[in-house]
């Protein structure tokens, strides 16, 4: 019990955004510019080449860099940097643990939510992937203490709910917020993929 | 002591490659201006390796100020910043793209050095049209 397979969570959660990518992308056309299923397949594809799975995976901590540095140059758009800096910022939390228990997970999320609001200064409510970021990392602290396979699954609801809750808002960052009320109504991608990461997450804890 | 180097980083190349060549005009041949636009295929979007070999490009010793368009323009180049390892000051400045550029030449080929420059191009935002 408690070790994450770090590998296996960007592994999966490549799967699930590449089976996704044509909805991720629905969602980017109506408020966006219509490319975040292509661009976040595109950098995950390449993360996970970054990663091949042959020989001993590396630690934890490495994967994770490893997986933001491809984000960061492969993705394209506002996504890789964002994605990219949390996953390194995630990373870099992680240090050099062979293994990586629930509690030192919640340090490297917590790291990654501060990474993204950092970079781009979004904040709660902005209608961006921020919206589930922090309730599915506040969640996940708030259920360590239960291991890992309670804090992710506790996490990956409170995506869920933070990704709908974006829906009635009025974007204040990217294109979107170009459409001022417009924008209300729809599900912002951003949010939409960040759900993946949870669900990859609570797959590969088990 | 070299000018300052300018790096116009965009989501398009040709307009990276537009506002590029006015501000050389602005920097009457004596700043050097280097255009990042596009991604590396040519097509919409940004690149942080075109940005990295501009900055290379742009640096004559004297730092490099760069000036993005907008949205990942300013993202990919703030992650490129944090991760530089390298001698010489290369800074982001707050700016409008066209006018932030136009104003960084000229003050660059004045021979202001970097925190001048930023500020010349920041100030480009508070030109009214109307």
């Amino acid at each position: 019990m408690g070790s994450l397979d770090v590998r296996a969570w960007i592994t999966r959660f490549a799967e699930l955004v590449e089976a996704d990518a044509e909805r991720l992308t629905r969602l980017d056309s109506a408020i966006g510019d219509g490319d975040h299923g292509a661009n976040l397949n595109r950098g995950l594809r390449s993360a996970v080449a970054a990663l091949s799975s042959d020989g001993e995976p590396p630690p934890p901590g490495k994967v994770l860099m490893t997986a933001g540095r491809a984000l960061v140059s492969k993705t394209g758009g506002a996504s890789g940097p964002l994605y990219g800096t949390a996953l390194r910022r995630a990373g870099k939390a992680l240090g050099d643990a062979t293994s990586v228990d629930a509690d030192e997970i919640a340090a490297a999320l917590r790291a990654a939510l501060d990474a993204v609001r950092e970079l781009g200064h979004a904040e709660e409510g902005d209608k961006t992937m921020v919206d589930a970021l922090l309730p599915a990392v506040t969640a996940y602290e708030g259920a360590a203490g239960e291991g890992l396979v309670a804090a992710a699954r506790a996490a990956l609801a409170a995506a869920e709910k933070g990704a709908e809750a974006t829906v009635p808002l009025r974007a204040r960052k990217g294109r979107a917020s170009y459409l001022g009320a417009r924008s209300e109504g729809h599900l912002d991608p951003g949010a939409a993929s960040t759900v993946l990461l949870f669900q990859a997450l609570a797959d590969a804890a088990g | 002591m070299a000018n300052v180097g300018i790096v116009l980083i965009s989501h398009s190349r040709t307009l990276a490659e537009g506002a590029a060549e006015l501000a050389r005009e602005m920097g009457v041949g004596e700043v050097t201006v280097e255009p990042a636009g596009g991604t590396p295929d040519g097509g919409l979007g940004t690149s942080v390796e075109l940005l990295e070999s501009a900055v290379n490009a742009a640096d004559s010793g004297g730092g490099v100020v760069v000036i993005a368009d907008l949205g990942s323009s300013v993202l990919t180049t703030k992650l490129y910043l944090e991760d530089r390892e390298g001698a010489g000051e290369v800074v982001l400045a707050d700016a409008p793209f066209v006018e932030g550029a136009v104003a960084a030449a000229s003050a660059a080929a004045a021979g202001a050095p970097v925190p001048d420059v930023v500020a010349a191009a920041t100030d480009a935002y508070t030109f009214r049209k109307t």
